[in-house]
């Protein structure tokens, strides 16, 4: 399966590999987006997911402790910014540009001392029959945890939100706020567990960076991850399924560049570098021309319990 | 002997500066439909909040069935036995009718199972609704529907209404009040809240009056006089407005061929409309929300463009020109929406003024603002309109909702525009300033200028209008005079057809 010089199976592998950080974080905050609440902090969780993650995997030497410590850091980030939006009522856009600002400088005074240091990796875990499947076996069905559990969160994500009374609650909450107040919904309570939610895949997705894409820690080493996916988030009209697929067409493209501009192709570097992020925003506005897609009705809206 | 249901005995509310309820004693018995009247502001949903545990008393005590009853959140009123209908606030646009009521419910079945339950129940109290339709394009009546049918659902004890009628056609009035007769049948109670005292002598049993905060009084609404009730509410007699018969000279509007496709998802397009509207006449668009009424507002004021001539202003063609463009050759539209469309809410008055009159006298050649005359402007809006502000310099969202609307309509009127579009022009207002806001259009009107008054309240449309046309699904009926209909004809209209056929008109 080699076209142009470029092999399919590793490419997509590859692409799995590339995108799983920033589809975590975008998952994440379809779900705080979809309670109604705007948090332009990801890149700050990201980060900050990264820096704790590597500490604790490289402490330990297992790389799972990294992720869990991460998943807390950027739960933990979100909590400030959940406490400053929903009972400080503080405005939501400057708040999440703070806890980015947060995110970038406490990471990498933290990760000093950490420069330099290779952590741990995570194994692979092939799935048994599947991963023989030749050609797709090694392609989809031969990867390290992290990649699998991105792919069932987004699952799991899709089926509560559209299919159970959860779901239901977290939509409508973010939907009519003053509605869901008067039916009874505590709607700063379900707004603070999904800003926990979003935080805590954020950090995951941080830490993936720190801990099997790169493994090691460079300040400011997620390079613009958290902002990707917010606009996917958006792009993706607040669907589980496209926001893996802006996910995985990022991590594609960016995979296909690197292979096209190691292969030397006659295409300026600089185009190459920015079609990423051009192509999978070209690609979700394309699809969301179709159909009605809306923003969650009191998206960014501040929420007062009052008469 | 009927048993008492709900017993308030006491209850009292305070909020930072006002007492909405202050000592309010009342009780509703089983299988009755109590009406709870008064005006904006008096206090009629603080009150039912209560029962339905949205908030909590300060003091007094409330017993259902004969048992203490403080519902601390609306999940245990419910499982007590008590729905509400909201007048807003409680439906969500974007999901569809189904999981709009299991948001409304304790323990909600499967929405496979609730699909049928909906239809079922929904057949049997002749209320049809299709549980898989999107709230967000269901018509107002449908959508209360979707309110009745969740409460009933739940098999309640009470069942409290808030103002349900005000954005009903007269037919779906009818059917609503045959539901509710057929529930008092069934033996449950109901609490309806309203201001339309016409509706409550037909409906209600037994009314209580609110005023301040304060029972004021309570009567049999069949044997007491509307006009007893309504000086009961506002506590003094007011004026009706009154209007000068005259002679209608040449159309200054002239509306032809007008269709607009609609931006936004759940609006609805417009399409062939045309009217005119001379010199001294007052032209009503009845209808219910939704059906093109905003569109038709804001292709009139400028918001939404057209080819040019479809909409001609002394026979100018200005379907192309702006807003301040319309308003400099004296054509001025107050939309529906105070807060956020009319005027900027958290900017002072004299800002708001400031915002449609961008005159020479106001703004010279270099830009530079004369806050001097704006003031003065601003001065004689609330003289002359009445407008209640401890200063000009008040947010307008500061203002209580029946104020911010005379100095909206204060605002547009005093530029004496000689084309005046005006959408919802008393909607949520007291009785008192809407009189005012109504004389103040008929006055306008008089002195010689044309205005359109889009507005759901056949009776206010009734009240000041001389032409009568019905805006449904984006299409306008032909106008006619409005003398001449009668109720039926209002609701064949409504209904969407045509009264040509009949061959009577002669406007």
């Amino acid at each position: 399966m080699v076209i142009f010089g470029i092999d399919l199976v590793l490419l997509i592998s590859a692409l799995m590999i590339s995108a799983t950080p920033v589809l975590l974080a975008a998952v994440g905050e379809a779900v705080v987006e979809k309670s109604g609440v705007l948090n332009l902090g990801v890149e700050g969780m990201m980060i900050t997911g990264a820096v704790i993650g590597f500490i604790f995997a490289v402490n330990t030497q297992i790389p799972i402790y990294g992720f869990i410590c991460a998943a807390i850091a950027g739960a933990l980030l979100s909590v400030l910014f959940a406490v400053l939006t929903q009972y400080i009522m503080s405005n939501q856009v400057a708040t999440g540009l703070g806890l980015t600002m947060v995110g970038l400088g406490l990471s990498a005074l933290i990760g000093k001392p950490y420069e330099g240091i290779k952590s741990p990796t995570l194994s692979k875990i092939e799935i048994p029959i599947l991963s023989d499947i030749p050609i797709l076996g090694p392609m989809i069905f031969s990867h390290d945890a992290i990649v699998y559990f991105s792919v069932i969160l987004v699952a799991t994500v899709a089926y509560v939100i559209n299919r159970t009374h959860v779901g239901l609650v977290l939509r409508a909450v973010g939907e009519n706020q003053e509605a869901a107040h008067a039916l009874g919904y505590k709607v700063v309570r379900i707004r603070f567990l999904a800003i926990m939610f979003g935080g805590a895949a954020a950090g995951i997705g941080g830490a993936y960076i720190s801990l099997a894409r790169v493994p090691q820690w460079t300040e400011g080493m997620t390079a613009g991850a958290g902002w990707i996916a917010l606009a996917i988030v958006v792009f993706a009209s607040w669907k589980p399924w496209r926001v893996l697929l802006g996910a995985y067409l990022f991590g594609g493209i960016t995979v296909l560049q690197l292979n096209l501009q190691a292969i030397g192709v006659a295409i300026p570097v600089e185009i190459l570098s920015m079609s990423p992020y051009l192509v999978t925003i070209v690609v979700l506005v394309g699809i969301s021309l179709f159909g009605h897609h809306t923003a969650p009705g009191s998206l960014a809206r501040p929420f007062h319990a009052s008469q | 002997m009927a048993e008492v249901l709900l017993q308030m005995d006491g209850i009292s509310k305070s909020f930072p500066g006002v007492k909405a309820n202050d000592k309010v004693s009342f009780h509703i018995n089983s299988g009755e439909i109590h009406a709870l009247l008064g005006e904006n502001g008096a206090g009629k949903s603080t009150l039912v909040k209560m029962v339905y545990g949205l908030m909590q008393p300060d003091s007094g005590s409330m017993k259902l069935s004969s048992e203490n009853f403080r519902p601390s959140e609306p999940s245990k009123a419910r499982q007590s036995g008590i729905a509400m209908v909201f007048q807003h606030f409680s439906l969500f646009d974007a999901l569809n009718v189904a999981e709009n009521i299991a948001l409304g419910m304790e323990n909600p079945p499967r929405l496979e199972d609730l699909s049928e339950k909906i239809e079922t129940v929904s057949k049997s109290y002749g209320l049809p609704l299709g549980p898989k339709r999107l709230v967000g394009q269901l018509s107002a009546g449908e959508r209360q529907r979707v309110e009745i049918i969740r409460c009933l659902l739940q098999n309640p004890k009470l069942l409290i209404m808030d103002e349900p009628t005000s954005v009903l056609t007269p037919n779906e009035v009818k059917t609503l009040f045959e539901t509710l007769l057929r529930l008092k049948g069934e033996g449950k109670s109901i609490l309806y809240i309203s201001h339309k005292l016409e509706e409550i002598r037909e409906i209600c049993d037994y009314a209580t009056i609110l005023r301040n905060g304060k029972k004021v009084g309570s009567c049999i609404p069949k044997d007491t006089s509307a006009k007893q009730i309504g000086e009961m509410m506002v506590g003094k007699s007011f004026s009706s407005p009154s209007r000068k018969s005259q002679e209608f000279g040449e159309e200054l509007l002239q509306v032809s061929n007008l269709s607009i496709r609609t931006k936004d998802f759940f609006g609805t397009s417009l399409s062939n409309i045309n009217f005119s509207v001379r010199v001294g006449e007052i032209l009503g668009i009845g209808g219910v929300a939704g059906n093109g009424q905003d569109e038709l507002l804001s292709a009139l004021s400028g918001e939404e463009k057209t080819s040019p001539s479809t909409i001609k202003v002394f026979n100018q063609p200005i379907g192309k020109l702006a807003p301040d463009e319309r308003r400099a050759i004296g054509m001025r539209a107050a939309p529906e929406e105070r807060l956020g469309h009319a005027a900027a809410p958290a900017m002072t008055l004299i800002e708001n003024t400031l915002i449609t009159s961008h005159s020479e006298d106001v703004i010279n050649q270099w830009g530079i603002i004369n806050f001097d005359s704006v003031k003065e402007k601003t001065r004689d809006i609330v003289s002359e309109f009445d407008v209640r502000t401890p200063t000009l310099d008040n947010a307008a969202t500061s203002l209580s909702g029946g104020n911010l609307q005379k100095f909206v309509i204060g605002r547009e009127i005093l530029q004496r525009p000689r084309v005046f579009v005006v959408n919802q022009p008393t909607w949520g207002v007291d009785a008192a300033a809407a009189a005012f806001i109504r004389q103040s259009i008929l006055n306008l009107a008089s002195n010689e200028s044309a205005v359109v008054v889009i507005s759901q309240d056949l009776d206010e449309l009734f009240e000041i209008c001389d032409t009568f046309a019905v805006l449904t699904n984006g299409r306008m009926s032909k106008s006619h005079d409005i003398s001449s209909l009668s109720p039926e004809d209002v609701g064949l209209l409504m209904g969407g057809s045509d009264l040509d056929l009949k061959n009577r008109d002669k406007a």
